[in-house]
């Protein structure tokens, strides 16, 4: 039941056994190679371990029933994360190309998966360098005591606070307000915010610096990337432990919800959880494997990869939630504490006669002998469950809740360094494989000319980057940036996965596959990895997209604002998108996927034989 | 003689609580959280606090109100309660039936609020007085920022490590195109000797074709 589509003249586009074992041997390449290959693993530890790791898988453990959420997770990352991965090694590893050049040599007609994947890699590279701006900001800002977002700005008489301060919270406006000056909704621009011009400068300067000779200084920066953020995790860890009320956050995070096992959501959330985690289709991996000896041992890369992946998430959600555990605890016990003093105050009764202890019992108390007079005080009900369940997910969890946890923990400033720091870590580690898939691309698409140097493409890359990122240094830049989150890195991205699938099992050869698999590490790959790429990751792949175009194209286009004047402030309120964003959305995620299909239907063919003949002549000088 | 003082005495002090009751028009409650403002070192509430604050209270009218002399009779307290709360007004010097207007008391508590608070070791929150807002605190700020300071340090940095890769990169190349014009340059003189000698490249070729 083998269906291997017809590819003529797949022999003459990639090197054959022998001259890669020639060229291992004389050590003749023009393309850069790993330094060792801890770097190697680093610099994809780096790539697969990103923000998404910190922000979103611990909201999507505990919402999905705590310790049974492992379960689908666990499975799907072996039956679905692990093959692709093992798929992206071997075909870079084996065809020694670039995204653009590999699905290039397997066939002409799929040069544009190479394109929707530079596209892909470049959308949201510039996207996700904001938020790595964002986060410099408050690590800029961390270097102070007290940290500025533990108080309210006072209004111009100095009697009290900002009204915008006073009703929703400092770390509320400090991020809303301050940071960001946001407007109140994504059709209005507002103007550029300029301090938000100046740490997007930063962003791209480092990325600049750390990629400006390729692999070379990056392979050398991952050192740092990848490894500080253990450590800090570590730090943390001990530090999280020993605070108040961090146990009921671990115990919130672990609580095992079976029922929730049931549901199709679930499921399906883990799957989209580990495609994006593992960074598959954004063209990075296949480049990074390119680099490899030939004869290096990609499936235990593979398998070794999944396994530090699917740790460190567990281990940082602990982390993340003994943090919240501590927050959530000190806002309960502040909320019962303000509920004793009003009681108190009320009955003007000694402060021996409610305690923390006695504080239910004598509400009851007091409620049924002074009833009106307590109904009077307004007293708020305090939910220690409402609390840890708070804001948990995407920036808010970073900016909002864990920068008021800081506040409340001794010798802050080194807390909020420390944290900001190891975020920087994640974000630009996974920004390494990001403009790995946009600049190697553009050298192999001839966009730039081949006489650049390595440092004039990452320049310019960087510099264009950086002014197509001024449009989220809008005060509407905290819109834009979850429209990007949404809609450039979802469709497309499994999209590309799956044709890349489809790809190498049918078009490129399942059996040709196994053969090199057992040429580079000696062995073919057991029956597992077989029935993996050809039935059960090209299924879950599209389940997971078919799910989601179904729900996104069934429900209605809102997006979350923060608006002062709004009824639910100080809580994000729910507004439609204009109609223009339709427009965006189509360029977002419309363009990248259907790239693939147009290319094969319209590709240039005198273009392709040009291409053809160039390649086959620098073979033969390869070869002599 | 004596029992028309005491007499005279007993109305007066009678008039005075006549003139301090809650609500009063021109007094103050006064509520005080003394556990949690000091947990186990809270000392008890008893007379002799209270003549404390009569006198830190006289102090402050005194110093407020230039020219009247205040004394701690001039301090009227009543309705004490367990969470130590009470209500005082404060009487004129001059005619003791007479109470001061509240906004010259509000002014004195203003002006030696923290004096007050220092005598009994409590501070705004913990010692309040109702109706009198605290003056809240300025928040912290600096002539440059301090991110200003870090971020200027971070690009100097940056700006710096470019510089110097850009620099070696150069460097290097310069020193590559040196070192293969040397090389051309050997191999055209070694190519001339060798034309003179034996070496043809045609020769060795058809060798290589001609094997029988």
């Amino acid at each position: 039941m083998r269906l291997v589509i017809p590819n003529p003249g797949l022999e003459g586009r990639i090197l054959n056994y022998e001259d890669l074992e020639r060229m291992e041997k004389e050590k003749v390449s023009d393309r850069p190679q790993w330094a060792n290959k801890s770097e190697y693993i680093l610099t994809c530890v780096g790539f697969c371990i990103g923000i998404g790791t910190v922000w979103r898988f611990p909201y999507l453990c505990q919402s999905h029933g705590g310790g049974a959420f492992l379960i689908p997770y666990f499975i799907l990352l072996v039956l679905e994360g692990m093959p692709l991965l093992l798929l992206e090694f071997a075909i870079g590893q084996r065809l020694r190309k670039g995204s653009v050049g590999v699905w290039r040599s397997i066939s002409p007609y799929l040069n544009g998966i190479g394109i929707a994947s530079m596209l892909v890699s470049f959308m949201i590279g510039l996207y996700y360098n904001t938020l790595i701006a964002w986060i410099m900001w408050y690590f800029f800002n961390s270097f102070q005591s007290p940290l500025p977002w533990a108080q309210c700005p006072l209004n111009d008489n100095g009697t009290e606070y900002v009204s915008e301060c006073q009703r929703s919270s400092t770390v509320d406006y400090y991020y809303y307000r301050v940071t960001l000056n946001t407007t109140a909704s994504i059709a209005d621009s507002g103007g550029i915010h300029w301090p938000m011009v100046v740490c997007l400068l930063a962003a791209w300067a480092v990325i600049c610096l750390c990629y400006i000779r390729g692999i070379g200084t990056s392979g050398k920066a991952v050192y740092v990337t990848s490894i500080l953020p253990y450590i800090v995790l570590a730090i943390f860890l001990v530090r999280g432990l020993t605070l108040k009320g961090a146990l009921n956050g671990v115990e919130f995070l672990f609580t095992p919800d079976v029922n929730e096992l049931m549901k199709a959501t679930t499921w399906l959330d883990a799957g989209a959880q580990v495609f994006y985690a593992f960074s598959i289709a954004w063209g990075g991996l296949i480049s990074f494997s390119s680099y490899n000896p030939i004869h290096n041992n990609c499936m235990k890369d593979a398998v070794v990869l999944t396994a530090i992946t699917g740790l460190t998430a567990i281990y940082v959600a602990t982390v993340t939630y003994t943090i919240i555990g501590f927050r959530a605890t000190e806002k309960y016990d502040s909320c019962i504490s303000e509920n004793i003093r009003l009681l108190l105050n009320a009955f003007d009764l000694s402060e021996d006669n409610i305690t923390t202890s006695n504080y239910e019992s004598e509400l009851i108390r007091l409620n049924t002998s002074h009833s009106d007079e307590v109904l009077r005080l307004n007293i708020q009900t305090c939910d220690l469950q409402k609390f840890l369940s708070e804001g948990v997910e995407g920036t808010g969890l970073a900016f909002v809740v864990f920068t008021e946890a800081i506040t409340k923990m001794p010798g802050s400033p080194i807390w909020s360094v420390l944290f900001f720091l190891m975020l920087l870590c994640l974000g630009i580690s996974t920004l390494f494989g990001n403009i790995e898939g946009v600049v190697v691309p553009l050298k192999d698409l001839n966009i730039v000319p081949q006489s650049w140097p390595q440092e004039a493409i990452t320049g310019a890359t960087c510099f264009v980057s950086f002014v197509v990122s001024l449009l989220f240094a809008q005060q509407s830049g905290f819109y834009w940036v979850t429209l990007f989150d949404n809609f450039a890195g979802s469709v497309p991205l499994l999209t590309i996965g799956f044709i890349e699938l489809i790809a190498v099992v049918h078009i490129y050869g399942i059996d040709r596959f196994c053969e090199d698999l057992e040429f580079m590490i000696g062995h073919k790959p057991s029956i597992f990895w077989q029935i993996s790429w050809r039935f059960i990751s090209p299924l879950i792949i599209l389940v997971i997209l078919v799910f989601y175009m179904v729900v996104q194209g069934q429900e209605e286009l809102t997006h979350l604002v923060w608006d002062p004047n709004s009824e639910a402030f100080p809580y994000l309120a729910s507004m439609p998108y204009p109609s223009w964003v339709n427009a965006v959305i189509f360029v977002l995620a419309g363009i990248p996927s259907l790239v693939v299909p147009m290319y094969a239907i319209c590709r240039d063919r005198n273009k392709d034989v040009q291409l053809l003949h160039t390649n086959v002549q620098m073979s033969y000088v390869i070869v002599w | 003689m004596w029992k028309n003082t005491f007499f005279l005495f007993f109305i007066l002090s009678a008039c005075a609580e006549e003139l301090c009751k809650p609500d009063a028009s021109n007094g103050y409650k006064v509520r005080l959280s003394l556990k949690t403002a000091l947990g186990d070192d809270a000392y008890t509430w008893n007379k002799n606090e209270m003549f404390l604050f009569q006198s830190t209270l006289a102090f402050a009218m005194r110093t407020s109100h230039t020219g009247q002399s205040y004394e701690i009779s001039n301090i009227v307290v009543c309705n004490e309660t367990d969470r130590v709360s009470f209500w005082f007004v404060v009487t004129s010097p001059g005619n003791p039936t007479e109470l001061v207007e509240n906004y010259i008391v509000e002014e004195a508590i203003r002006k030696s609020r923290h004096r007050i608070n220092s005598a009994f070791l409590l501070t705004d929150k913990t010692l309040e007085f109702v109706g009198i807002l605290p003056t809240l605190a300025t928040p912290v700020s600096y002539d440059t920022p301090p991110w200003l300071i870090v971020f200027g340090v971070l690009m100097g940095i940056i700006v710096a490590g470019i510089i110097v890769l850009l620099a070696s990169s150069i460097v290097k190349r310069k020193r590559k195109t040196r070192r293969t014009d040397e090389e051309e340059a050997d191999e055209e003189t070694r190519v001339k000797t060798m034309d003179n000698g034996v070496y043809n490249m045609s020769f060795s070729v058809e060798d290589k074709l001609t094997q029988m």
